[in-house]
Formats: C-alpha cells, structure tokens, sequence
C-alpha cells in the first residue's frame, strides 16, 4: 500500500492547494494572510515528514544505549527557523492590514483598489 | 587569523550588527551618519574581496570553522562578487545622496528606524550573494524580502501599503516554492550545501524529485525576480515607495534573486538533469521575450515616471534572462554585465527621479514639465542614465547589449528572432526615454510647485556620480566584462 504510506506528502500537497487557493480567491487580507499561513504549514509538514526514519526516536543520545535508531534532526531545526521566518511575516502582514484599515477603512483588496481609483 | 581572511563573514555581519545599534541611537541624523559609515565600510569590503577574486579565484570561509558539507560555508565567486559590489554600491550611493529626500519623505521620529530596516535589507541581500548552503539563502532571502516590506511601505502615500502588502503575498509564495525545492533536494541528496549538492545529485537514481524541485526554484525565484507574469507586484511597489528606496531596490534587489536562479540551475541542475538545459531554455526564452515586449511596450504609454521606469524594469529583467536562457558563455556573459549596467543605468535614473522629485509637485510626466530648464545639471545626470538605458554607444548600456546581440546571433534562427525582439525593445526604450527628455526641456511648467533651483548638492553629487560610471564602463567596460566571463565560466563548467 505504497499509495496511502505516503499520506503525510498527500496532505502536504491538499494543504499547500487549500492555503494557496485561499490566497487567490479571498479578496479580505485576513483571509489571505491566513491561507498563506496554511500554505507555510504545509511546507513545515513536508520537512518534517522527511526527517521521521521507520522505528526512529528523538535524537538525544542517552547512556548505555548503543543501537538505537535516530529520526534526522536536521529538517526539525530547519524547519524551526523556517517558522520564526512565518511567523515574522504574518505579523509583519497583519501590521500593515492595521495600517491599511487607517488608511483606507477597509480590508477588502478590490475595495482599496476602487477608492484609490476614486481619488 | 588575519582581518582579511574574515571579509566574507565581516560582509553580512557590518550592517547586520549596526542595524540594532542604530534603534539605540534614535537621533535621525546620528542614524544616517551610523548606517551610510556602515553601508561604506561594506562597499570597501565588496571591492576588497572582488579584488581578492579576481586575483586568486573563487573564495571560501568556513563559518565557525565547521567543514564544508556539516556546516555553513560561505563561497564568493565573481558572479557573487559582482552582486556584491551592486547591493552595497547602491546602497552606498542612495545612503549618502539621499538623506534630505529620505527626510521629506519619512516621518523624523521613524527614521532610525528605518535606516535599521535598511541595513538589515542590505546585510540580507550580501548574505544571499556570500553564502554557499541552499537554506541559508532562504533565511538570507526572507531577512532581506521582510525588511525590503518595511521599506516600500514607508513610502508617502497610502498607496505603499497595499502595494507592500501584495508584494508581502507575492514574495512569501515565491521563497515558499524556493522552499519546497529545497526540502525535496535535500530528501533525495541528503546535503544542503550547494558544491556538495552538485557532487551527491549525479548520484540520485530517481530524477523525478529533483526535476519537480528544479520547476519549484525556477517558478519561486522568477516570482522574486519579477519575471513576466510574475511582474505584478513590481511596479506598484516601486512606483509607491520611497524614492531612494527606490533607486536601491531597482539597482540589485530583483537582480539578487535572478543570482540564486543562475547558481542553483547551472551548478546543481544543468549538469546532472537530462535535458535540462533545453527545458531551462524552452521555459524561460519565451517569457523573457514576452517581458522585453509588454515591459518595453507598457512603458511607451505610461503616464507615471517612477512606473514607466518600472516598466522597463521589467523588460530589462527580460534581457538578463534571455541571455542566461542561451545557456552559452556568450550568453551569461551578457546576462551578467547586464545585470551590473542595467542597475547603474537604472539606479541613476532613479536617482535623477528623486533629485527632481526634490523641486516639483508630483512624478507624472506631466510635473516634470521644464524642469530642464530650471535644473540643467541634474536633467543632465538624467539624460546620460537614459541613453545608457537605451544602449547608446559610449554608454555602460550599450556594451551588455552588444554582447547580448552577439550572443543572439551563434543561436541560429530562434536566436536571430531574439535579437530583432531587443532591436525593438531598444527602439521602444528610445521613445520612452525620449517622452522623459521632451517632457523635461521642451514641456510646459505644471502650474503649482515652482520651486526653482537644482537638486540638493549630495543628491545631485550621486546622480552624476553615477552618471559618469555610465560613462566610463561604457568606454572601458573591462571590470564588468572580466567578472561576467569569469562568472559564465563558473557556471558553465558542467556543460559540455
């Protein structure tokens, strides 16, 4: 069952297609700033997925163990910073909805383009 | 260990270090004095290590003295020195020339803030061009992507801020799929350290992973790089910012990503990927072309300076990747010289933009009505940057050009058909430059803002300084030339 074995990189894939089509589709910022968080999450999922090794456990060495197996550590700690960068950008996005909203009274994307057409 | 054996990692570390320090100092103009000494002391550090390359060849710092494939290495060839030289050479320039255009724009209590924001920008494009490990460019790249936001947000009008935020949308999207290709390089190699990845791809049985990853960094940095169609965020986000972060930006930020494409395609993929150099080919050619022609064609017509010059950006970004598409020396050697005459072509222009914009009410074309007339020196800084634009001989422009042509014409019929699209790319730019200096000398003054007199000295100082360097690569374009053909046969060197 190679097909459903692999179902953590289809969910990976179903995620990263919700999170993008939200981005595309919703006109609100919020919302944007929320598929592309989901978009993110999905990448997270995909390094994470990568690094498990079958029987693995968490890499920490402990004493008078000699044969046990280790899942990667690598991809964990990557995908920590890849957080911390996800993180910074949804706030630096939801910063500049609030500002937007000063500016403009709106969070609607087609809306703060028909009043900058209006002035 | 001597000083000078530290440059690469002193590189990034200058303005990444001296941004924080300038949040404590808060005095706007012991900010600019704090963040131009720092941008200065990486242009120094740029041309100390392009000078080192040039003599000894490619440069390689191991950080923290971890070896090469474990930890982070930094590598600095002469295309990594060329960009180096870009990144603080514009921001050396717009820095020192721009602090009383910076100060009208930027609310004062803001501004050390802002100059923090800029050297983080600057210390995270160096870092993209200095490191030699595939994740750290993500983090280098977003680093500089979430400042460069800060930025373009800082602009005057409302406007900056929803500009910023599609380019916050567009730019996450695009290091997201850069992402993704990574992770899946790294799941079938095992290393993300980009001479190791080289070496570990040849021995990847299963190629389907690394082609789908090669298609995500392609399509994730053409985003960054603004390629046609993945342009949009581009000119709203330069039209609205400010208008030195403006003239800093055009010069190397879109230029940087167009870097990481090169590097990745040609030192991991092109050597280890059947047929690769033909689906590179056959994928970005035809977008490169229909960038030089909506770009070229959209500037004719547009009404706004700062988004005609955006326009051609466009175009421009065109002619770089339509000389990296042949995937011949000749061809990255034009893409290369290009990158490095287009951003002095492009940053002066920019420059001049802001000098006016110092003395008029507003940069349509119709503001900017006479100002030939009441400026002469800085219209002139102006003019000399658009014929460079337009590749006039004599100028920086015209050379990248030439050798773009040249490079045209080995490529047979496909080629020859690229060549006449940058034969009226360059007539097109002929007639928007043109409608800029017909504007300036020969169109009425615009009734409101009179103000008469030239720019403020230092940003008339950097227009013409950059003016001149037009001048004088365009007449002995030896240092771009050299670095360019150095940097083509670096990447060639896995092709046949």
């Amino acid at each position: 069952m190679e097909f459903l074995g692999l179902y953590n990189y289809w969910v990976f894939a179903v995620l990263l297609m919700i999170g993008f089509y939200v981005v595309i589709a919703r006109p609100n910022m919020i919302k944007k700033l929320l598929g592309l968080s989901i978009f993110q999450a999905a990448v997270f999922l995909l390094y994470i997925t990568m690094d498990k090794v079958e029987g693995g456990t968490a890499p920490i060495i402990q004493k008078g163990v000699e044969d046990a197996i280790y899942s990667n550590p690598l991809p964990q700690v990557l995908i920590l910073t890849a957080i911390v960068v996800g993180i910074s950008t949804t706030a630096l996005g939801l910063a500049l909805v609030v500002r937007i909203y000063e500016a403009y009274g709106t969070i609607e994307e087609d809306e703060t383009q028909q009043r900058d057409l209006e002035q | 260990m001597s000083l000078a054996a530290q440059l690469p990692a002193l590189q990034v570390v200058v303005p990444l270090l001296t941004a924080p320090l300038l949040v404590l100092l808060r005095g706007p103009s012991l900010a600019w004095a704090a963040a131009t000494a720092a941008s200065l002391t990486s242009f120094a550090i740029a041309i100390a290590l392009t000078a080192a390359v040039l003599g000894q060849g490619a440069l390689h710092y191991e950080m923290g003295g971890w070896q090469a494939p474990f930890g982070i290495t930094l590598d600095i060839d002469a295309l990594g020195a060329l960009m180096l030289l870009l990144i603080t050479g514009a921001s050396s320039v717009a820095l020192v020339s721009g602090r009383e255009s910076l100060a009208r724009d930027i609310d004062p209590g803001r501004l050390h803030l802002f100059y923090a924001a800029w050297l983080i920008a600057v210390a995270g494009l160096s870092g993209i061009a200095v490191t030699g490990d595939a994740f750290n460019v993500f983090v280098f790249m977003e680093i500089s992507s979430l400042a460069t936001y800060v930025l373009i947000a800082a602009g005057p009008d409302r406007r900056a801020l929803t500009a910023t935020f599609k380019y916050l949308i567009m730019g996450t999207i695009g290091a997201t799929f850069y992402l993704i290709g990574v992770g899946l390089v790294y799941m079938m190699t095992g290393t993300l350290n980009f001479a190791d990845m080289e070496v570990r791809v040849a021995d990847v049985t299963d190629q389907l992973p690394i082609l789908v990853a090669a298609g995500f960094i392609t399509v994730g940095l053409a985003l960054k790089a603004a390629v046609f169609p993945l342009h949009l965020w581009l000119p709203n986000a330069y039209t609205h910012a400010p208008h030195i972060v403006t003239a800093f930006l055009a010069a190397c930020s879109t230029k940087v990503a167009i870097y990481v494409l090169l590097r990745f395609d040609f030192f991991v993929f092109q050597g280890n990927l059947e047929d690769h150099a033909f689906q590179f080919s056959m994928f970005l050619a035809p977008l490169a072309l229909l960038g030089i022609l909506v770009g070229s064609a959209v500037a004719m017509v547009e009404g706004n300076l700062k988004r005609l010059l955006a326009f051609s950006s466009v175009a421009q970004i065109g002619y770089i990747l339509l000389g990296a598409s042949f995937a011949s020396e000749a061809g990255l050697t034009a893409a290369v010289a290009h990158m490095f005459n287009h951003a002095l072509a492009k940053g002066g222009l920019f420059l001049a933009v802001a000098a006016i914009a110092m003395r008029v009410s507003g940069v349509r074309l119709t503001d900017i009505g006479g100002v030939g007339r009441r400026m002469p020196w800085t219209t002139a800084g102006l003019v000399i940057a658009g014929a460079s634009l337009v590749g006039i001989p004599g100028t920086a422009g015209f050379v990248s050009k030439w050798l773009l042509l040249q490079a045209a014409f080995q490529q047979g019929t496909l080629g020859i058909m690229a060549a006449v699209v940058v034969i009226l790319s360059s007539l097109a730019a002929v007639v928007y430059v043109w409608r800029i200096v017909e504007q300036a000398y020969f169109g009425e003054p615009a009734a409101e803002g009179i103000t008469v007199g030239e720019a403020p000295w230092p940003l008339l100082a950097g227009v013409w300084m950059v003016a001149l360097a037009n001048i004088y690569f365009g007449v002995s374009p030896e240092l771009p030339v050299a670095l360019a053909e150095s940097a083509a046969g670096e990447l060639l060197r896995h092709l046949p």
